[in-house]
């Protein structure tokens, strides 16, 4: 068992065991670090598959600006683990239990897949993931979906001032 | 790694976004579970990326190139719709005091 397959583990088992402990704490700040470590370990992941560019895209955008915004609203709310409503213990068990059906089927299905059998993902070689090349193809053959994004952004930022605004 | 297990820890870390959403009733956990997902889908998406770049890599160094870009595009999107989103939820809050989705039943009559 090489250092990467012991990576692969602890991250994946990290990433599991941080999304399992968003769900199950009370206070929504710890909820929000929680998601946090979730993110840490995806980021963990990119790295390991060599996506190098995705990994510090992942921590900047996702845990550096995200979340912080996340932890802004409910700081501002001062939400805490008095005010936060709970369904009824039935409701809670029938959401886990239907979603644990979900996770079941899909499994059996990746199981009983034989096209992706003996498929292996490239870890730790390869250089698409690396900034020159994405650089590169994002420039060349989708400029267009960029500058369709930058105008999504300018939209999203209107749309957020005019719907917080108070009126 | 053998691409199953990418998938697999992709598919857990989605359905615990879906049990998420379905058992909690506070209106920005709900919307966390949702991020949760979206990055379940993002790992997959490298996963399946990199296993192109294996199987092609002999014909086309560059393959399963764009994988990577949906990513960065799927990350874009997610950052307008968080700054969206949590606009709304704000103003929800100012309107019933609560960030109970619960509350907002009363929409459909």
């Amino acid at each position: 068992m090489g250092v990467t397959q012991i990576l692969f583990w602890f991250l994946s088992a990290l990433a599991i065991f941080s999304a399992v402990m968003v769900l199950v704490s009370k206070s929504p700040v710890h909820s929000v670090l929680w998601l946090i470590a979730v993110f840490f370990a995806i980021s963990g992941h990119y790295i390991l598959l060599n996506a190098q560019f995705l990994a510090i895209v992942n921590i900047i955008v996702y845990a550096g600006a995200i979340m912080v915004l996340f932890l802004f609203v409910i700081m501002l709310m001062n939400l805490n683990k008095e005010t936060e409503p709970q369904k009824n213990l039935w409701m809670k068990l029938t959401g886990v239990v239907s979603g644990g059906c979900l996770l079941i089927v899909l499994i059996s299905l990746v199981r009983q897949a034989t096209e992706i059998k003996d498929k292996i993902a490239l870890t730790n070689k390869g250089d698409i993931g690396l900034i020159k090349v994405l650089g590169k193809t994002l420039f060349s053959g989708y400029i267009v979906p960029f500058e369709i994004s930058s105008v999504l952004f300018l939209s999203a930022m209107i749309g957020a001032v005019v719907i917080g605004k108070k009126d | 790694m053998p691409i199953q297990y990418y998938i697999i820890l992709a598919l857990a870390l989605f359905c615990i976004g879906v049990v998420g959403v379905l058992v909690r009733r506070n209106a920005i956990i709900i919307f966390m579970c949702i991020e949760l997902m979206l990055n379940a889908v993002n790992l997959l998406l490298v996963a399946f990326s990199k296993m192109h770049n294996a199987a092609l890599a002999a014909t086309n160094a560059q393959a399963g190139v764009e994988g990577q870009l949906f990513v960065f595009f799927i990350m874009v999107v997610a950052a307008a719709e968080v700054s969206v989103g949590l606009a709304i939820i704000v103003m929800m809050y100012r309107n019933v005091h609560s960030v109970d989705v619960n509350f907002l039943n009363r929409l459909k009559n």
